[in-house]
Formats: C-alpha cells, sequence, structure tokens
C-alpha cells in the first residue's frame, strides 16, 4: 500500500477516534462521563478540522475550528455539567437493558453507513473523502444514541454528537459548508441547548423526572 | 529446511516450556510490588510445579480415562502452540503446516478438553467452571479471529512468521486499525487466560472463579500439567501480540544465528515489558461479575470489527 504523508495519517486517526468516541458514547451509563465524552469529542473535531485547514490552506476552516473549540469543547459541556448540578442528576444512570445487541446493532450501523458513503467518496474530490464513510456513522451511531436513551440529558448529548458527525460529514466531503451557514448552524445548536436547558426544568416540575417516557402517558392523565 | 531453521524451532519451544512459569512468576511479583505487599519469589511458580510432580495423584473413582489423559493433551496443545508463534525467528519449519487460523482451533481444541474434564467427575463446581469457561470462549474466539483478520488483511496472508516479517519490513506508519486491534487483542488476553475483569487467578474456592473451578478435582503431576499448561497459554498469548504488534526485534528472514542470539534478550525485555502492563491493569481494574462478562467481550469483538472496517475504508 502506499504510505501516506502524515498529516493524513493523522487525519485518519481523528477519524478513527471519533467512531470510537461515538461507541463510547452508546454504550456509557453514566450522564457525567457521556457529557465528557461528547468535550472530547469536540476536541479531536477540533484537532481534526485544524489539520484540514493547514492541509487545504483555507483559512476559514481554521475559524471553524475555534468555533468548535469554543462551542463545543468549552461552552456547551460547561452548560451541560452546570445543567445536571442544577438539576441534581450527577449520579444518574441510564438502565440500559442490552448494551451487547446495541453495540452489535452500531456495527451493522457502520456497515451500512460506510456502504451508503461509497458513491458519495467515488464523487467527492477531497483528500479526505476516505473519511466520509466515518463521518456518516458517526451520525448515525448518534442518532442510535437518542433513540435507546429515555433520559432527557443524554438525548441531548446524542443530538449534539449528531451535529459534530454532519459536521465532520461537510468537513470531509467538500472542505467545510460556506461560514455564514456553519455560523448560523452553531448559533442555532446554542439556541436550543439555552432554550432545552429551561425546557428541563419544566420537564421535572411537571412530571418530577426527567425520563422521557413519562411523556407518553400525557393523555390518560386527568 | 536447514539447520539454523530447525535450531530455531528447537529454541523457541524450550524457550516457552522453561520461561513460562517465570514470566507468571514475573506479573504476581508486579502485582504484589504494586498492592504493597511482599512477593513470593519470582521462581514460585517452579517450586509449585516441582512439589506437584513430587505428589501421589488423586483420582475420583468415577471419572473416566478423558479425566487422566486431558492434561497431557492440554499441555500438549499448547506447547505446539508455542511451536507456530514465531517469538524469535520466522523461519520455522513447523508453520508451514499451521496457520494463525489453526493456532486459533487449536487453543479451542485445548479449552474443550479442559471443560470435558471438568465435567468429567460429575462435581457441581467443574460443571460450573466449565459452563463459564466455554461461555468467556465462545465470545472471546470471534474477537480473537477478527483480530488475527486485521492484521492478515493488511500483509496478505494469513502465516504469522509471515504476518511479522511483513510488519517489521513495513515503513512504520500509523495503523488505527492495529490500534484498535490491540486493545481488542489485550481484553482477550485478559478473558482467555482468566486474569482480573473476568476471573481472578489469585483466589481458590471463590464462587465467581471460573479456571480454578475447572481444576478442583486435579491433584499431583496432573495438576502440575495443567497449571504449567496454563502459565503457558499466557505465555503464548503474549507471544501472539507480540508477533502482531510488537514484532520488531525477531530474527527475520533467513537470519544469521546471531540475529537470533539478539532475539532471546529482546523477547525477554518485551516480556517484562508486558507483564508489568499486565499486573498494572489487573490491578487498576475490578472483577467484573460473570453476567458483565459477554458486555467486555462485545466491546472487545467491536474493536477488533472496527479495526476491520476502519482499515477496509481507511485502507491504514
Amino acid at each position: 500500500m502506499a504510505p501516506l504523508s502524515w498529516d493524513l495519517q493523522l487525519l485518519n486517526v481523528c477519524a478513527a477516534l471519533l467512531l470510537l468516541l461515538a461507541f463510547a458514547m452508546l454504550s456509557q451509563r453514566r450522564i457525567v462521563t457521556l457529557v465528557d465524552l461528547l468535550a472530547l469529542q469536540g476536541a479531536v473535531l477540533c484537532v481534526a478540522t485544524a489539520l484540514v485547514a493547514w492541509r487545504t490552506g483555507k483559512s476559514h476552516l481554521y475559524l471553524s475550528a475555534l468555533l468548535t473549540l469554543g462551542l463545543k469543547v468549552l461552552f456547551l459541556p460547561w452548560l451541560l455539567r452546570r445543567l445536571i448540578r442544577r438539576l441534581d442528576v450527577y449520579w444518574d444512570t441510564e438502565p440500559m437493558a442490552n448494551i451487547g445487541g446495541t453495540m452489535l446493532l452500531g456495527l451493522l450501523i457502520v456497515i451500512f453507513a460506510f456502504g451508503l458513503a461509497q458513491p458519495i467518496s467515488a464523487l467527492a474530490n477531497t483528500s479526505t473523502k476516505s473519511t466520509i464513510g466515518i463521518a456518516v456513522a458517526v451520525t448515525l451511531l448518534a442518532f442510535l444514541t437518542m433513540i435507546t436513551r429515555k433520559k432527557a440529558m443524554s438525548q441531548i448529548v446524542g443530538f449534539l454528537s449528531m451535529e459534530n458527525g454532519l459536521f465532520f460529514a461537510a468537513m470531509s466531503a467538500t472542505y467545510g459548508m460556506p461560514m455564514v451557514v456553519e455560523l448560523g448552524v452553531a448559533l442555532d445548536v446554542l439556541v436550543a441547548m439555552l432554550v432545552l436547558g429551561v425546557f428541563f426544568f419544566q420537564i421535572r416540575e411537571r412530571f418530577e423526572s426527567l425520563d422521557l417516557h413519562h411523556f407518553e402517558s400525557l393523555k390518560e392523565e386527568k | 529446511m536447514n539447520v539454523i531453521a530447525l535450531l530455531t524451532q528447537g529454541l523457541e519451544i524450550i524457550v516457552a516450556v522453561a520461561a513460562a512459569p517465570l514470566f507468571l512468576g514475573w506479573i504476581n511479583q508486579c502485582r504484589a510490588w504494586l498492592q504493597n505487599r511482599s512477593a513470593p519469589s519470582v521462581l514460585q511458580p517452579y517450586r509449585t510445579i516441582q512439589k506437584l510432580f513430587n505428589k501421589d495423584a488423586v483420582i475420583a473413582a468415577n471419572s473416566s480415562a478423558l479425566f487422566r489423559v486431558a492434561p497431557y493433551i492440554v499441555f500438549g496443545a499448547m506447547t505446539l502452540a508455542a511451536a507456530i508463534i514465531p517469538s524469535m525467528g520466522t523461519r520455522l519449519p513447523f508453520t508451514a503446516a499451521a496457520d494463525a487460523i489453526a493456532l486459533v482451533g487449536l487453543l479451542a481444541t485445548a479449552r474443550v478438553f479442559m471443560a470435558l474434564a471438568a465435567m468429567d467427575s460429575g462435581t457441581a463446581f467443574g460443571t460450573l467452571g466449565a459452563r463459564r469457561e466455554m461461555m468467556v470462549g465462545f465470545l472471546a474466539e470471534p474477537a480473537l479471529l477478527m483480530v488475527i483478520f486485521v492484521a492478515s488483511l493488511i500483509s496478505a496472508t494469513t502465516s504469522l512468521p509471515a504476518i511479522s516479517e511483513h510488519l517489521t519490513t513495513e515503513a512504520i506508519g500509523l495503523y488505527p486499525s492495529l490500534a484498535f486491534t490491540a486493545v481488542a487483542f489485550t481484553m482477550v488476553l485478559l478473558a482467555e487466560n482468566g486474569r482480573i475483569p473476568i476471573d481472578n487467578p489469585a483466589t481458590h474456592l471463590e464462587l465467581t472463579m471460573i479456571h480454578e473451578a475447572m481444576l478442583l478435582e486435579y491433584s499431583a503431576r496432573h495438576l502440575a500439567l495443567m497449571e504449567w499448561a496454563a502459565a503457558l497459554k499466557l505465555f503464548n498469548y503474549a507471544c501472539i501480540g507480540f508477533a502482531l504488534f510488537l514484532p520488531w526485534g525477531i530474527a527475520a528472514g533467513a537470519a544469521a544465528p546471531n540475529a537470533l542470539l539478539l532475539a532471546i534478550p529482546v523477547l525477554a525485555v518485551k516480556l517484562v515489558l508486558a507483564g508489568s502492563g499486565l499486573a498494572l491493569i489487573e490491578t487498576v481494574s475490578a472483577k467484573l461479575r460473570v453476567f458483565r462478562a459477554p458486555e467486555f467481550l462485545a466491546t472487545a469483538f467491536l474493536f477488533a470489527v472496527l479495526g476491520l472496517l476502519v482499515h477496509l475504508l481507511l485502507g491504514a
């Protein structure tokens, strides 16, 4: 096999780490650790973005790496931790029945995502095109994380992780979205987080729990 | 087939059989240091084996011949496995007959006979241990095979010496796939050898034991062989790990005798480091409940398959 240049090798390592972290989130029971993993995923994404920026010389990618660092590594995890403290769910764990089964399902999803991304990779003309499959897989795995969780907090973490995956997909397919779109998405995520933070308190006041399956019994009450 | 190749082959078997208890003793020494207690001498496993060989064997009245031959089969399988793992040189005449998949089969043969012998005398503990061992085995085996497949894909062969030869000659690069599979392999090693997250090697007579439960009915020379085979199994696993992930320093190709002489201290250094690393892992982790073992091994399998997928996608 032809030896790759070191920056591309490092990028591949970053992509592999993102995939690994997605699986770690899928199998993590403790909510605080889930937030730590999210911050770590953001950090890896930031490194990957900076690497692509260095490789292609596109200055707006440096900006989005900075944005990732500020928003996804520092601010959002801080906000989530603060929420966890104030909601007093620090020691909460998610009762998950079958982690092994979920992970095997995750593996199938990864294979599906790799197959799905193959035609896209064939069309893309970026040097990072081989990582598109991983980006799609990370997005779908985050989606699976959201589906398998019942607690509102871990669903939010899944949502943010999905955004990470989408961001990485855009970066590997086309070297990132236009700056305006990226800023818009970042703002959206931020506002969504702030609104949901308020929402959590309302949910807990109403149901005395953050477990979302209480929503299902809403109609039968009264 | 020349004289040096035969010499290498003989040396590998002798070193493996002779040094396996020492490796076990070294791990126990490291564990004792980390746990702040004074350790038995590193030669303790040899003393135990010698003591057991000098005793009279007691065999359960209702056990069959299988019970008596099993230790010899298990020990033989492990010795044969040691012969086809390239721990020092890659020109091994025996490896033409068996590749890495056959090696996994050989290890499985030993496991099956051990479990059958444990069930043979009909005690509750033996059956319990055998069932648990088979549960761990059937989960660990696919993970081990996946690990071997990744290394095989990278070097386009399933022969272990050829894999290590390929990896030593290849320019050093970052292989995310190999990193994943190395983690998976470590987890399989811990599970297969009854080390701490799955089984506690230091306890005897505990309800959660796996390996010890299977050996409860054995005594004297049979027990000595079983213990020796267990040490040899650990040694073999360590050497498989070196062959796949740290092949540097072994005498590759049609090696001169001096390369072979150099390979012995290199192997010793690797074993010392691996032993202390293993002791560290065992000290910082807690034993899992038996029902959590499938989760642990599913994670190992996941790591190995991720390695495979990452290799297929990124080619690295």
